[in-house]
């Protein structure tokens, strides 16, 4: 098979006269983080547009796709990268992994919301925009009585106690995105406190970004914290599932560039400028595709109800995403997901619960004192073992990346943080009972 | 023939070394070495090194030691894997045992299904198992409609026991059968005559006899319980070692230490469990000299006694067979979300995995086919090195191809990118890329099994024949072409058919080694399918298939291996 795809492909190149040998032609391979149901209708789409050639495509997580383009620098064999998360194409861009080169589609605006939709050093491009936000099953939520939710806040109230789902932010470029987006849009301090208080009231935090709508599709879970598209395709594969984008959301492009030095350039070229072009831009309104186009006038065509960053200035202009800061913590703000939340799950639920036990009692007979030691378990809760300048320090970054200022070794350090939060949610549990006491 | 609790056998007679031999060892070695040993040791090596500089230290072990996380996943991996021992046994015990002396109906039949659980793809396994049992599962949303209450089958470690159970109890049972019908009929007899019955007969006499099956299947699933990554993974349980190992691999990077630490506990754990077994074993010896027409006298179940044995053995067998179930289900479902049973069925997906998807179809077949022949080859090739053959060293083929059960895939991955990528192929592209790599990968995870059957195969074949074939003239290689290879045939078919129906649905070693659509395996495009809401269908009709494909195959093997046994009892 593979033999007779490279004779075919030689044999096209044969039959092109040399004023054609610019046309893209042959195989061009694409390492994605994006589904069948994303990469199939474009891969006909391109291969129709353009005869000749042939989609070869990789699927990995972003990570892994990082990864892979890392070790394999020497006989690189890959054109393109196309994935969500900003932050991988910044990685790559740092290790000169990346190729510069300036789309020549035009109509493209600058910005999407806050953010800027291309790398202003041209060595990506964005080519569909992407919100976070909540997603639930509607079987779900009628069975157990559920409120719509609509803030991210809402998720920490006592009724959706153990019915949400996350992808650990170490794992999920997308979740890390949306945890990054909370901290920058309410500040370190408040928004850990955010970040921890409806993390109380999860069921579990699964290691890939599709483990969450999945569990939210069959209604094992009922609400997820995803990227918009999820829930979309979700949607149009018939689930009973809603979304919503809470207010401190960014709309973030998800992007595409070229490998440095790509095997089919003339091709790679061509993949990315047919993806800015409108043609490529509808094959996003796809139903297993849905995601938000970054030419306005394709809106034009989408299905009623379609979200529409353009037009409507609530989504994501509250928060000014800055990829630089985020890149410059992302080890620091993932482990201490991790070690304060993902694997401190039982000591952190069990801390939230008896502070909804506390909330509830104290509603109904109200006590001064024992607000007073309500508020001593939130403190507790919310408490973080680094503060914002620390998490960037040379010190603490060191420790991840194995450089000389560190002060401490990477497991050092998540043995103390885990350390610190295992007591720290001891305490407020116990701190919380007392409340409920005081209350009785 | 007369038959007695043999004396410990003596050694089989061993002949000289020939050139032959010893260049064959020497080929052998040079396999593992270049695709076991080199990878893992570009890979383990850096849990010896420190971060940054790369100096050899040992700190990160004194910080694998220190970390609380760490420590409780080992103890968590060390219970599952026991507990799922316990579970499996329970599951394998009255299947292997009602099918095998009892006059049953359906015994073929039991046995072929009791294989079926190994044959799960990752990924829908559980996806499978969680619609039926997981807390809002078809059997937890009927349970909380009738009587108000819910059971969390799937919840934490335990969850993990049984998913672990569901899947790997085979080996027990496998091993478990072939050793009861390997006892003589005429122990049992003996014991009878001597006043012993019933449970009694059976714990003092019977399974005792059996235990040299029960010990290898019950090592095997310890410890590819205590490596296994997925199934905790998708029932989001972390705090388990491979998990571990794994989530630091892939999220922190390939330069950070402690993934590689805990990859060394792994592999020193399994070691030392299949060290542990064999060391059970060592010193006691439960062969007997008859062989082919011995087995369990079968006896006829009264009517009571019938109907409970069904029951028990129906009831097990829904249990186990439950992820194929709900697999089923899911592939010919529409949408299926927070409700007992799918909304409406459909045939679909099966028309879009089969437009879609032929290409992995046939790459499996082509791959597992490799994989099995590689093992098989290998496997007879070291059996007959160590069992014939006084080469020195030669025990340390037998350990080192055995090692490669405890090497997580991933890690065997990782070490072939990193190996390989450098060694270019004529065209210029590197020989990582090349789908011969993921059949290799394949191939050495699977050896260890292959090479067990080898193993035991040989051991059943007298040296005596042997001998006898070289006095009558024969050569050394035709000798073994002749007497040796037809003897061991059953062997290792079913070595064979282990390797190749495992290799068949493997996913974690094979998904750092695809490099392209074209060249990946049924699992792969199954992962690929399951990461979408409108290719969960899709998915799960590709996982039915998969599971379609493996059944014949082994049936078409287990066929020729009766066959086999069935012409060799006749003639003697």
């Amino acid at each position: 098979m593979r033999a007779f795809v490279q004779l075919m492909a030689l044999a096209a190149l044969a039959a092109l006269s040399p004023a054609q040998a610019q046309a893209p032609t042959g195989k061009v391979t694409v390492l994605t983080s994006f589904s069948k149901d994303v990469t199939d209708p474009f891969k006909k789409a391109f291969e129709a547009a353009h005869p000749g050639t042939t989609v070869e495509i990789q699927n990995r997580n972003t990570n892994a796709g990082v990864k892979l383009l890392e070790e394999t620098r020497s006989v690189n064999q890959v054109d393109i990268f196309w994935a969500s998360a900003p932050d991988a194409f910044e990685v790559l861009k740092g290790k000169k992994l990346l190729q510069l080169y300036k789309p020549k589609a035009a109509g493209i605006p600058a910005k999407i919301g806050a953010y800027p939709i291309n790398d202003p050093d041209g060595y990506y491009s964005g080519f569909a925009a992407s919100g976070y936000g909540i997603m639930w099953n509607e079987r779900y939520a009628k069975a157990n009585k559920l409120p719509d939710p609509k803030e991210w806040q809402d998720l920490a109230k006592p009724v959706y106690f153990d019915h949400v789902s996350i992808a650990a932010p170490s794992r999920s470029g997308t979740t890390h995105l949306t945890i990054e987006t909370i901290l920058q849009g309410e500040g370190w301090d408040k928004g850990w406190r955010t970040i921890k208080e409806w993390s109380g009231n999860l069921r579990n935090v699964t290691e890939r970004s599709f483990g969450v709508p999945d569990a939210v599709n069959s209604g094992q879970v009922g609400y997820g914290i995803v990227i918009d598209f999820f829930a979309f395709s979700a949607q149009g594969a018939g689930f009973p599932v809603k979304f919503v984008y809470p207010t401190v959301t960014t709309i973030v492009p998800a992007n595409v560039g070229i490998v440095a030095n790509p095997p089919n350039k003339a091709t790679a070229e061509a993949f990315v400028e047919y993806l800015l072009s409108p043609a490529g831009q509808e094959v996003l309104l796809d139903k297993g595709i849905r995601r938000l186009p970054v030419r306005p006038e394709t809106y034009a065509k989408a299905p009623a109800d379609y979200p529409n960053p353009f037009k409507d200035p609530s989504l994501g202009g509250k928060v000014t995403f800055d990829s630089g800061l985020s890149s410059a913590r992302t080890a620091v703000v993932d482990t201490l997901y991790d070690q304060l939340v993902t694997f401190q799950l039982d000591g952190l639920k069990a801390a939230t619960k008896a502070i909804h036990a506390a909330e509830a009692a104290l509603a109904k007979k109200d006590n001064a004192a024992g607000r007073a030691a309500l508020k001593e378990a939130r403190d507790l809760v919310a408490k973080m073992p680094v503060t914002a300048e620390q998490a960037a320090s040379p010190e603490i970054r060191a420790a991840f990346t194995g450089g000389k200022e560190k002060s401490a070794r990477q497991a050092e350090l998540e043995q103390q943080w885990a350390a610190s939060a295992k007591a720290a949610y001891a305490a407020a549990e116990a701190k919380a009972n007392e409340a409920a006491k005081l209350a009785r | 023939m007369a038959t007695a609790i043999e004396a410990p056998r003596a050694p089989a007679q061993r002949f000289a070394a020939t050139p032959g031999q010893m260049l064959l060892a020497a080929l052998i070695a040079l396999f593992l070495a270049l695709f076991l040993v080199i990878p893992v040791i570009t890979v383990i090596y850096v849990a010896f090194t420190e971060k940054g500089t790369g100096a050899f230290t040992l700190i990160n072990f004194y910080d694998f030691a220190r970390t609380d996380l760490f420590i409780a996943s080992f103890w968590n991996s060390m219970y599952v894997a026991a507990m799922t021992v316990v579970l499996a046994s329970l599951f394998a015990l009255p299947l292997a045992y009602l099918t095998t002396r009892f006059e049953f109906r359906g015994a073929g039949i039991v046995q072929m299904l009791g294989f079926i659980p190994l044959i799960m793809p990752p990924f829908a396994g559980a996806v499978a198992m969680q619609l039926l049992f997981g807390r809002n599962g078809t059997i937890n949303l009927l349970l909380d409609d009738w009587f108000g209450f819910k059971i969390p089958f799937m919840e934490g470690l335990n969850g993990v026991v049984f998913a672990q159970a569901v899947h790997y109890f085979p080996f027990i049972l496998i091993n478990l059968s072939a050793a009861l019908r390997n006892i003589d009929r005429s122990m049992e007899e003996a014991a009878q005559n001597l006043g012993s019955h019933g449970f009694r007969l059976f714990r003092r006499v019977v399974f005792p006899l059996a235990m040299p099956g029960y010990i290898a299947g019950a090592s095997l699933v310890f410890v590819k319980v205590f490596d296994d990554l997925a199934t905790p993974l998708l029932l989001n349980v972390k705090d388990m070692l491979a998990p571990q190992a794994y989530l630091r691999i892939t999220s922190i990077g390939l330069a950070d230490p402690m993934g590689y630490v805990i990859a060394v506990v792994l592999i020193v754990v399994s070691v030392a469990a299949m060290g542990a077994s064999a060391w059970v074993m060592k010193g006691r010896d439960y062969a007997t000299v008859q062989r082919g027409g011995g087995g369990l006298s079968k006896r006829p179940m009264n009517r009571s006694q019938a109907i409970g044995a069904y029951a028990v053995v129906l009831l097990i067998l829904f249990l186990v067979l439950a992820p194929h179930i709900g697999l089923f289900l899911l592939s010919i479902a529409t949408v299926w979300s927070f409700s007992p049973l799918p909304d409406g069925y459909t045939f679909a997906h099966y028309a879009r995995v089969f437009a879609e998807s032929s290409v992995f179809i046939k790459n499996t077949l082509l791959y597992a086919t490799l994989a099995g022949i590689i093992d098989v080859v290998l496997g007879t090739a070291i059996a007959y090195l160590v069992l014939r053959t006084k080469l020195p060293g030669r025990h340390w083929l037998d350990w080192t191809a055995s090692a490669a059960l405890a090497i997580p895939g991933v890690v065997l991955g990782i070490g072939y990118l990193r190996t390989f990528f450098d060694v270019k192929m004529p065209d210029g592209t590197s020989f990582a890329s090349f789908w011969i790599v993921i059949v290799l990968a394949l191939a050495i995870r699977r050896l260890p099994y292959a090479l067990r059957a080898c193993y035991a195969a040989l051991q059943q074949v007298s040296a005596s024949l042997e001998e006898a074939a070289e006095n009558l003239g024969a050569t050394k290689s035709r000798t073994v072409r002749r007497i040796v290879l037809p003897l061991m045939m059953g062997g290792i078919l079913a070595g064979f058919v282990t390797s190749f129906a495992t290799a068949a649905v493997e996913l974690s070693a094979t998904l750092m080694l695809v490099q392209s659509t074209s060249d990946a395996p049924l699992a792969y495009g199954l992962y690929v399918f399951m990461q979408s809401p409108a290719g969960r269908g899709p998915g799960a009709a590709l996982g039915i298939i998969a599971v379609l494909l493996v059944a014949v195959c082994t049936l078409i093997s287990n066929w020729i291996i009766e066959r086999n046994q069935h012409l060799r009892s006749t003639r003697t």
